[in-house]
C-alpha cells in the first residue's frame, strides 16, 4: 500500500514559527497536524503582579503585526473591570487607530503574504519584477495605514500612546486632516484591490463553517460588539468562557479553542463578512458585488477578496472619522484602581481577540487570560487541511504541499500570537 | 549567482513577536531598493524561497528560550559572516525574560493545562550569551530608520551612525521640555539608550525604557529622583523590569529596590 508524508518544516509568509505534517495512508488522510513550535512566552503568567496600567504595553508585545488589537482588547477589559466608559472623540480616535492597523495588516497579507500563492511566485519581491505597479499600490496602502498608527500611537509597531481611560495625548484636528487626501486615494486603491483579487484563480472549496465574530447595532465590528455565530449564538463578551474552551494538543505550543458542543469554528475576515455584510458601507458592498460576491462567502481562498472589501470599509471609515473629529478637552478619563474582574473582546485583523483580567484592590493583576484569533482558528485550519487533501489526494506532492501552505495562509495565521509556525509535512504510508 | 554577487541577507527568528523583522517590511519606501541591493536569501516571513548559506549578513530577532534554539543559534552563527541582533529580545532577553525572576514551572502551569507538553529553558537569554555578535540594534521594537542605516553602512563598508547616548539628548534635540522636571512625570529617559527619537515624552508620557540602558547609566541616581517624585519601591521594580529587565544595569537596580 502506498504511503507518504507531506511536510512543510517551516511555513513561510506567516508570522511566527510553525509547520504542517500530513500523513496519507493509501487513499486516506491518516493524520493532520499544524505544529506550532514558536517558543512559549508565558504572557498570562508574567502579567501577574503587574499594574493594570501596564497591560496595554505588555500585551502589545505578544504580536508585532497587530499590537493595536492587544492594546484595544486589554484597555477594554481594564475599563470594564474599573467601571469606566470611554466614548465620544476618544472612542472615535481608538477606532481610527484600529482602522490604521487593519489597513496595514490587510495590505501586508493580501499583497505580500497571500497573493504570491495565487500568482505562483515565492514572494512579493518577485511579483514586483513582473508587476511593479501592483506591489507599489500594496506598499502605499500599507504605508497610509502605518501613518495613521504612527500619528495616533507615536510609532507603527508597539505604539506608546494608548492608556486605560483614553490616551496620553490627543491630536489636534490639523494633525489628522493632512492624511485625508491619501486616505481617499487608499479607498479607491482598495476598490481596485477588490477588482484585482477577484481575477485570481480560486480552488473549489466551501467547508460548512461555523463563523464567529462580533456584531454591533450600527457599526461594522472592529472595537466593540456582542459575540455572535452563524449557528445562532448571541452572547455578551463576559459569557465567552461559558461557551468556548481551550484544549492543549501535544504537537503544539498553542492552545486550540473549541466551541462547546459544536467543535471547531472560524474567526476573521470571512466570519465578520458573513455575519455583518449589512453593516458594510455602500461603497464596500458595491465593491463586493462587483467582484461577484453575495452576502455569503464560504470559500476560504476568497478571503483575499474579503480582506480587500474590509480595506474599502476601514479606509472609508477612517476618512469619516477624521472629517467628524473634534479634539476632546481631556486626553483620558480619570481612573481610580480597585478590585474587579473585566472582560474585553475586539476584532483583530485576524479575528476576535478575548482578554480577561482580575485585579486586586490596588489595581495589580492577579489573573490574566488571553485568547488570540489564531488559536481559535487552529482546529479549523487542521479541519480545512484534512478536507482539502482528501479531495486532492492524487495531486503531485510538490503541488499539494504548496496548496496546503495556501490553505493555512488563507487564515493569515499569527503563530507568534497563538503561542503564545510553519513546517508542512505530508506523509504517505 | 556568481556574475551578480550581491551580498546575501538572512533573517532569523527566535523567541519574539516578529515586530523587529516586520520593521524591514515596514520600510515601504525603501523595501524594493533594499531588495535590489542585496539578495534576500532567507527571510521566511516574506518568502518561501530559501537559499542555502553561508550568508554575508544575518539579522537575528528574538531570545533563546528552548533547548532546540540554543543549538540552532550556533548553526546560524556558523552560516553568517556578519551577525546583527535586532531588538530587545535578541539583545537583552525581552519581556519573556521576566521568567528569569521566577520559577518557570509555575509559569508553565499558569498558562498550559498539560505542562508536560511544553519544552522550555528556565531562562530567556540574549543571543550574545550564546554566540559572538558583531553588532546590536536596540529597541522594542527597533527603529526602522536605524535598521536601514545599519544595512546601508554594512553594504558600504562604513561604520553606522548609531548613537549610544540617552533619550534625554533626543528630547533636547526635538525641543521637548523635560516632562520630569516641568510636570513631575516619572521618566526613564536619563538612563535609556537613544534611538526611538524620544517619542514618549513628546506624547506627555515618561520614557519606559524600551531601548534598554544607555552606556554608563546612573540608575541609582534616577531611582532616587523617582522616589522623590513619590514612586514606590514596587513601582521602581516594575519600571526596571520591563522589556529589557535582564539588561545588567536595569536588573541590578530592580533588585536593589526589592526586599
Amino acid at each position: 500500500m502506498s504511503a507518504k508524508t507531506i511536510k512543510v518544516d517551516y511555513l513561510a509568509r506567516v508570522e511566527g514559527e510553525g509547520g504542517i505534517h500530513i500523513r496519507i495512508k493509501g487513499r486516506e488522510v491518516a493524520d493532520v497536524r499544524l505544529t506550532i513550535f514558536e517558543p512559549p512566552r508565558f504572557f498570562e503568567a508574567l502579567l501577574r503582579g503587574r499594574n493594570y496600567s501596564e497591560a496595554p504595553d505588555i500585551t502589545a508585545r505578544i504580536c508585532g503585526i497587530c499590537p493595536v488589537a492587544y492594546q484595544m482588547s486589554s484597555v477594554q477589559a481594564m475599563e470594564n473591570a474599573l467601571g469606566i466608559t470611554v466614548d465620544g472623540p476618544l472612542r472615535a480616535l481608538r477606532r481610527l487607530l484600529y482602522c490604521g492597523e487593519w489597513i496595514e495588516s490587510h495590505a501586508l497579507h493580501v499583497y505580500l503574504l497571500h497573493a504570491p500563492d495565487f500568482l505562483g511566485y515565492e514572494d512579493a519581491i518577485q511579483i514586483a519584477r513582473d508587476h511593479p505597479a501592483v506591489v507599489q499600490r500594496a506598499l502605499q496602502l500599507k504605508k497610509i495605514g502605518n501613518e495613521i498608527v504612527a500619528a495616533l500611537g507615536g510609532r507603527e509597531i508597539h505604539p506608546i500612546n494608548v492608556r486605560v481611560g483614553g490616551f496620553y495625548r490627543v491630536p489636534a484636528k490639523s494633525e489628522l486632516t493632512p492624511m485625508l487626501d491619501r486616505l481617499q486615494w487608499a479607498r479607491d486603491a482598495s476598490v481596485e484591490t477588490v477588482r484585482w483579487a477577484a481575477t485570481l484563480p480560486f480552488p473549489e472549496f466551501e467547508p460548512d463553517y461555523e463563523f464567529v465574530a462580533l456584531r454591533h447595532p450600527d457599526e461594522y465590528p472592529i472595537n466593540e460588539g456582542r459575540i455572535v455565530s452563524s449557528t445562532g449564538l448571541d452572547i455578551a463578551v463576559h459569557q465567552y468562557e461559558e461557551h468556548f474552551f481551550e484544549e492543549h494538543a501535544k504537537h503544539s505550543n498553542a492552545l486550540r479553542s473549541v466551541h462547546k458542543d459544536h467543535g471547531s469554528y472560524h474567526v476573521g475576515p470571512l466570519a465578520r463578512y458573513n455575519l455583518n455584510f449589512d453593516r458594510l458601507p455602500p461603497v464596500a458592498q458595491a465593491a463586493a458585488r462587483e467582484a461577484g460576491l453575495t452576502n455569503v462567502c464560504r470559500n476560504p481562498f476568497k478571503s483575499i477578496i474579503v480582506r480587500g472589501v474590509e480595506l474599502v470599509q476601514v479606509c472609508d471609515e477612517a476618512v469619516r472619522l477624521i472629517q467628524e473629529y473634534t479634539m476632546p478637552g481631556k486626553a483620558a478619563v480619570p481612573v481610580v484602581p480597585h478590585a474587579g474582574t473585566g472582560y474585553g473582546c475586539t476584532e483583530a485583523p485576524r479575528g476576535i481577540l478575548y482578554h480577561r483580567y482580575r485585579l486586586d484592590e490596588q489595581g495589580i493583576i492577579t489573573e490574566a487570560k488571553i485568547v488570540p484569533p489564531t488559536s481559535q482558528n487552529q482546529k479549523q485550519i487542521e479541519s480545512d487541511l484534512r478536507q482539502f487533501v482528501a479531495s486532492r489526494i492524487d495531486l503531485p506532492d510538490e503541488k499539494l504541499t504548496w496548496q496546503c501552505e495556501q490553505v493555512v495562509r488563507n487564515y493569515d495565521p499569527c503563530i507568534s500570537c497563538a503561542t503564545h509556525f510553519l513546517k508542512l509535512h505530508i506523509e504517505r504510508d | 549567482m556568481a556574475q551578480n554577487a550581491k551580498p546575501r541577507l538572512a533573517v532569523w527568528k527566535f523567541s519574539s513577536c516578529d515586530g523587529c523583522q516586520l520593521s524591514l517590511l515596514d520600510c515601504e519606501d525603501e523595501l524594493l531598493a533594499v531588495a535590489g541591493a542585496v539578495e534576500i536569501a532567507n527571510f521566511p516571513e516574506a518568502s518561501r524561497a530559501v537559499g542555502k548559506g553561508p550568508y554575508d549578513l544575518s539579522l537575528v530577532e528574538g531570545s533563546i528560550t528552548t533547548p532546540h534554539d540554543a543549538e540552532r543559534i550556533h548553526r546560524v552563527r556558523r552560516l553568517s559572516k556578519f551577525l546583527v541582533t535586532i531588538g530587545a529580545c535578541a539583545t537583552a532577553g525581552g519581556i519573556q525574560a521576566l521568567r528569569n525572576f521566577h520559577d518557570v514551572k509555575n509559569y508553565i502551569s499558569a498558562v498550559y493545562p498539560s505542562p508536560e507538553f511544553i519544552e522550555t529553558l528556565s531562562k530567556s537569554t540574549p543571543i550574545s550569551d550564546h554566540v559572538k555578535v558583531d553588532m546590536e540594534l536596540r529597541g522594542c521594537p527597533i527603529n526602522k530608520y536605524q535598521l536601514v542605516e545599519v544595512l546601508s553602512a554594512i553594504l558600504n563598508k562604513r561604520k553606522p551612525g548609531i548613537s549610544s547616548h540617552s533619550v534625554c539628548i533626543e528630547c533636547k534635540r526635538r525641543g521637548t521640555v523635560c516632562i520630569m522636571v516641568a510636570q513631575g512625570i516619572p521618566c526613564l529617559g536619563p538612563v535609556t539608550h537613544a534611538g526611538c527619537g524620544a517619542i514618549c515624552p513628546s506624547y506627555n508620557r515618561g520614557c519606559y525604557g524600551c531601548f534598554g540602558p544607555k552606556e554608563t547609566p546612573n540608575t541609582e541616581s534616577l531611582a532616587a529622583q523617582l522616589t522623590g517624585l513619590g514612586v514606590s519601591d514596587p513601582d521602581i521594580v516594575r519600571a526596571m523590569r520591563g522589556f529589557n529587565a535582564c539588561a545588567e544595569p536595569f536588573r541590578k537596580e530592580g533588585e536593589a529596590h526589592e526586599r
